[in-house]
């Protein structure tokens, strides 16, 4: 479903991503770990047609990944950038319609299940909230391919693990592929089927999560230990 | 059930033992529904696909059987239940030995040494 072919992403002269290839296929739950700068942000960039790499191709469903690849792709950023004087309400209103595929329903369901109120400005919203109705918009869309950009980070425990209920619950694994960034590897290793570590531009592991387990006796914590040795 | 599973061993036969406990606890009985994948994944927030995996490993061994359409159930076929409570006991009951023996007691000091405490404790109780 998503495949990058000896992908090479270079900001100026600063290698960001090196001669990478990875194919992820639909159904599963993919988290992406490492330090910071190591490319996991860019991956996600170039999945969802954010930026272009210098050399090699992203293609997602067999298609180049351009601009025009939004239509696939349903992409959580790290920032959140939302209009102050929205309210939640109209929030929504306004990504339904920005995105053909979003689903105005699935978003109430989630919403509720966030225990958003629809009339909260969101300039009052508390980070925990910001960070839930993030999610209600990514996963609102009806797409193949969910990219979120540390979806957990700097939020408390409470707001983490609705976040990860909601990913749970409304999550369609019959058909979409989730790739998730993420530093806060103790909450999502559970939910998580296949992990890939970056370092420095280079892939350095990708396993099926289980597997480790079965085979090595690894979790993702100890698997990651071992390979940034 | 929201608890913490080892993260070094796999979820999905931790999952399975928890629900083999639950049987052997009566707490599930022959007939009775499994919660649908969803709602198992959501009650021990684990991914779906693993709660997918543990019922059909369970599957496999005959402990529950998915009708079509109407989700997953426990057998009610006594034999097979039978025969996991007792494959069960010997897991646990060799797990025990081999820990005794790892710190040297003899098997002597093991069988005196339970059969002391099974005494002691339904003194407690009384």
């Amino acid at each position: 479903m998503i495949q990058l072919n000896n992908v090479t992403k270079k900001y100026l002269s600063k290698v960001a991503l090196r001669d990478v290839n990875l194919e992820l296929e639909k159904g599963k739950i993919i988290g992406l770990v490492g330090e910071n700068g190591s490319g996991k942000s860019t991956t996600l960039k170039l999945i969802a047609g954010l930026t272009q790499p210098s050399k090699g191709s992203v293609t997602v469903n067999g298609e180049v990944a351009t601009r025009r690849i939004a239509s696939h792709v349903s992409y959580l950023s790290e920032l959140d950038e939302y209009y102050g004087f929205y309210n939640v309400g109209q929030t929504i209103d306004f990504f339904a319609s920005q995105f053909e595929d979003f689903n105005r329903e699935k978003a109430e369901e989630v919403r509720a299940f966030m225990k958003l109120d629809r009339n909260a400005k969101l300039k009052h919203l508390s980070k925990g909230n910001r960070g839930r109705l993030k999610i209600v918009l990514t996963l609102a869309r009806e797409v193949p391919v969910i990219l979120m950009d540390e979806p957990l980070s700097g939020l408390d425990p409470m707001v983490r693990d609705s976040i990860v209920k909601g990913l749970i619950s409304f999550i369609d694994l019959e058909k979409q592929l989730v790739l998730i960034t993420t530093h806060e590897i103790r909450e999502l290793e559970m939910v998580l089927d296949e992990v890939i570590a970056i370092k420095e531009g280079d892939i350095i592991g990708h396993h099926n999560v289980e597997q480790l387990r079965i085979e090595n006796g690894l979790g993702i914590v100890e698997w990651m230990t071992k390979v940034y040795e | 059930m929201t608890d913490i599973f080892q993260s070094t061993q796999p979820i999905y036969s931790q999952l399975a033992d928890r629900i083999n406990r639950k049987i052997l606890r009566g707490e599930l009985k022959p007939g009775d529904k499994l919660p649908s994948v969803r709602d198992l994944a959501l009650q021990v927030n684990v991914n779906p696909n693993t709660v997918q995996r543990t019922y059909r490993e369970l599957e496999g061994m005959e402990i529950v059987e998915s009708k079509r359409g109407q989700g997953t159930f426990v057998t009610e076929n006594q034999e097979i239940l039978n025969t996991m409570r007792e494959r069960l006991k010997q897991d646990e009951i060799s797990q025990f030995v081999k820990g005794m023996h790892e710190m040297g007691y003899t098997d002597e000091e093991i069988e005196a040494g339970l059969q002391h405490f099974l005494h002691n404790q339904k003194g407690d109780q009384a």
